[in-house]
């Protein structure tokens, strides 16, 4: 009788509904065959009229510019690049440059929004207002105005490289930039990174024991003099053995410039640091309130059981707030990722201003290279939500276990 | 600005994609000229830079003077004896393009340099020149260069998507010196860059170096070195497929020069209407229908030099002598004055 009651008033839409929501059967198939056919008629026809058109505008088309020669320069690069490397080379050297300023940013703005959370929640009355007055000032502001600010208001009124800020004669900051003793690695090189890489499995299979002899007794190692030992003593030894890994190229002001050293760029700085204080109020918030979204009893449990309330956090909260954070962390990382496009306004070689910037007006390629560069900032997207959702994944998974 | 240059981007693509493939079936009509369009609009749109002085900017009441905006306001009198019938549109060097071949504007007539990629690739056509231009280095008077080639090591500020960005690829390499360079979205973005010390040294078209020059705190603490590293020729541009509108642009920029050449001025303009010479007749069309021909009016040439003036009137007012930026007719004086301004014959 209650089915008669339920059953639903448009009938139409409700039959609509279930064959486009896939219910089984051969209508539900066929309707599903039809939409796909739909969808790859569209983008075909998409396609073709777009050549048909750039053809009649007699607008070049096609991806064969892409190993052309560019013929500019681009002020960083990770891989090698000259002039006389290709436009498909200032591709790489854009996507690395976005990437490095994302992968750097996520982690600063992590680390930022993680402390700025802990001290609003702190019951020190001044540390959790500055927290507080932090959050509302950066979030409120644009974020291409604080890049302006971190590039012209700060960085831009250091001194010119001749009377640099220099520390140790051996570091120097100046408008041009930090510039540090560059690292050369020597023929000893790979040993001393094989004792690293020893020393670390070392640590790590302490640790896992001890976490297991923890478990089976109750009983808590000390291990880290021994951890201490692994890291930096395996590392040492190999390089009294071995000789130095690496030797430092220093740099030296010569005519206008630093020769030599390793520089890192104002404009990479700005970026970096407006990027991740911008995007770590709004981390902070996300955190606070994940960490809020566990039940007071949780914190007091922790507490009666003498951990202390670092312990509670680490051991007991920050676990179960992870549930809650991880989804709208996504959604920030993302962000920050998109927002690095802003670079272009400071002259920072990422993806969008060398590729989508000046390789489009330097070949006029519009359609290809928006195209190209769609589907870039996709793919990286679409592969930061992956890594994170298996985070989550794996936090759900031990949660429950 | 992103915002909209990424607007021209997606019209771009949006018209490409979306609209009618008339390359598909030759036997449709072709589409309206572009004459027409711009005559029941009402307005010509005409795209610019975001204000480089002497050449486009807007003055203290908001109107747009300069050498690329005179060449919009007399092509607005040729077609509706209105100089002010043009809606200027502020273009970035990134965008310009794009804007043109998207059909945000009718014409660009922005300081853009003619070379044969973009003439043959991008879909466009040059229509002339307006002006014979190098590319330069702005530098500090006060890190006492005298050359160019002094340069070795500077860091350079340059703004992104010119010809500027790929010769000093050429130049720096030909002559063995290193470089590093950063490269801006728009002219101001770059000008501020430089003027905060991020870079030794500014490097654009010479006559763009003395106009952002004037924005500089203390114009008389940078020096432009005397050394031109490039061939600049700058001039209008308009789509390809329309060779009605390409001509009607082309021979407006040459009706400025041509009269120049016969001493028609926008005070005289009245009176040598009536001369009785052949060549002033067919000009001024008291003799033959040439503006007819070019889809104009019999007194197209009379509307445009009353509107704007001819081609000296205009680089007098605009970038010469008589402005602020005092620069030297130089190679763009006309061909029997010693210079390489030169237009074909209206006949």
């Amino acid at each position: 009788m209650t089915g008669e009651a339920r059953k639903p008033p448009f009938r139409l839409a409700a039959r609509l509904r279930n064959v486009l929501g896939g219910r089984a059967g051969w209508r539900g198939a066929l309707v599903q065959l039809l939409f796909i056919a739909v969808i790859v008629w569209v983008g075909y026809e998409i396609v073709e009229n777009a050549r048909a058109n750039l053809q009649a505008q007699r607008i070049a088309s096609g991806f064969g510019f892409l190993s052309n020669t560019a013929g500019f320069s681009v002020s960083q690069a990770l891989i090698p690049y000259s002039e006389s490397d290709t436009y498909s080379r200032v591709f790489l050297v854009g996507l690395l440059n976005t990437l490095l300023v994302s992968a750097i940013g996520i982690i600063a703005a992590t680390i930022i929004g993680l402390l700025v959370a802990l001290g609003r929640l702190s019951p020190n009355w001044l540390l959790s207002r500055i927290s507080g007055g932090y959050v509302e000032l950066i979030r409120n502001l644009p974020l291409l105005f604080q890049i302006l600010f971190w590039y012209l208001a700060v960085l831009a009124t250091l001194p010119n490289p001749r009377q640099s800020i220099s520390l140790f004669g051996s570091i120097f900051l100046s408008n041009r930039g930090l510039v540090v003793p560059d690292p050369v690695p020597q023929q000893a090189f790979t040993v001393f990174v094989f004792a690293i890489a020893i020393g670390v499995l070392a640590a790590l299979a302490m640790r896992i024991y001890a976490r297991r002899q923890l478990f089976k007794t109750g009983q808590k190692l000390v291990i880290w003099p021994f951890v201490v030992l692994m890291l930096i003593g395996l590392p040492a030894l190999a390089a009294l053995l071995f000789g130095a890994p690496v030797k430092f190229d220093m740099p030296t002001l010569r005519g206008f410039n630093f020769a030599g050293g390793m520089r890192i760029l104002p404009e990479f700085a700005a970026l970096v640091v407006a990027l991740s204080t911008y995007t770590a109020a709004f981390i902070a918030e996300i955190i606070r309130a994940g960490i809020q979204s566990v039940p007071k009893g949780q914190m007091e449990a922790g507490a009666s059981l003498g951990l202390s309330r670092g312990a509670t956090l680490r051991l007991v909260i920050i676990p179960q707030a992870l549930r809650v954070i991880l989804p709208p962390l996504t959604n920030q990382y993302l962000n920050l990722t998109k927002n690095s496009s802003l670079a272009v306004a400071i002259g920072y070689p990422d993806l969008f201003s060398v590729f989508a910037g000046t390789t489009l007006s330097q070949t006029g390629q519009a359609v290809e290279i928006i195209a190209l560069t769609m589907g870039v900032y996709l793919l990286v997207s679409l592969a930061t939500s992956a890594i994170m959702g298996l985070y989550g994944w794996h936090v759900n998974r031990s949660l429950a276990a | 600005m992103k915002r909209v240059s990424f607007g021209f981007i997606l019209g771009l693509v949006a018209t490409a994609t979306l609209s009618g493939a008339y390359a598909q079936s030759p036997d449709k009509p072709k589409e309206k000229p572009l004459l027409q369009t711009i005559k029941e609009r009402g307005t010509l749109s005409c795209g610019v830079s975001q204000g480089l002085p002497g050449f486009s900017a807007p003055d203290d009441k908001g109107n747009w003077i300069g050498l690329d905006v005179d060449i919009c306001r007399a092509i607005a009198a040729a077609i509706f004896n209105d100089p002010s019938k043009v809606k200027f549109v502020p273009l970035s060097a990134k965008d310009r393009f794009t804007a043109l071949q998207s059909g945000e504007i009718d014409v660009l007539s922005r300081n853009s340099t003619w070379t044969l990629s973009r003439d043959t690739s991008l879909g466009l056509n040059y229509t002339g020149v307006t002006y014979y231009d190098g590319q330069g280095f702005l530098v500090r008077k006060s890190l006492k260069v005298n050359s160019a080639l002094e340069l070795n090591s500077a860091s350079i500020c340059v703004q992104t998507g010119t010809t500027n960005e790929q010769n000093i690829a050429d130049y720096f390499k030909s002559n063995n010196m290193k470089y590093e360079m950063i490269a801006f979205g728009t002219a101001d973005e770059t000008i501020k860059a430089y003027e905060s010390g991020r870079c030794d040294v500014f490097t654009s078209d010479v006559s763009q170096l003395y106009a952002e020059r004037l924005k500089l705190a203390a114009p008389n603490d940078h020096v432009v070195l005397p050394d031109i590293i490039s061939k600049e020729p700058l001039g209008p541009v308009v789509r390809q497929g329309d060779d009605q509108w390409f001509d009607i642009v082309k021979w407006t920029l040459f009706a400025m020069i041509n009269a120049e050449e016969l001493a028609v001025t926008q005070k005289n303009v009245d009176e040598m209407a009536k001369s009785s010479k052949p060549e002033l007749k067919r000009m001024f069309g008291t003799d033959g229908s040439l503006g007819e021909q070019l889809g104009l009016t019999k007194d197209w040439v009379v509307r445009i030099i009353k509107a704007v003036g001819n081609y000296g009137e205009s680089f007098d007012r605009n970038v010469g002598a008589g402005s602020k930026l005092g620069i030297a007719r130089g190679l763009n004086k006309l061909w029997n004055q010693g210079g390489i301004q030169y237009a074909p014959p209206i006949r």
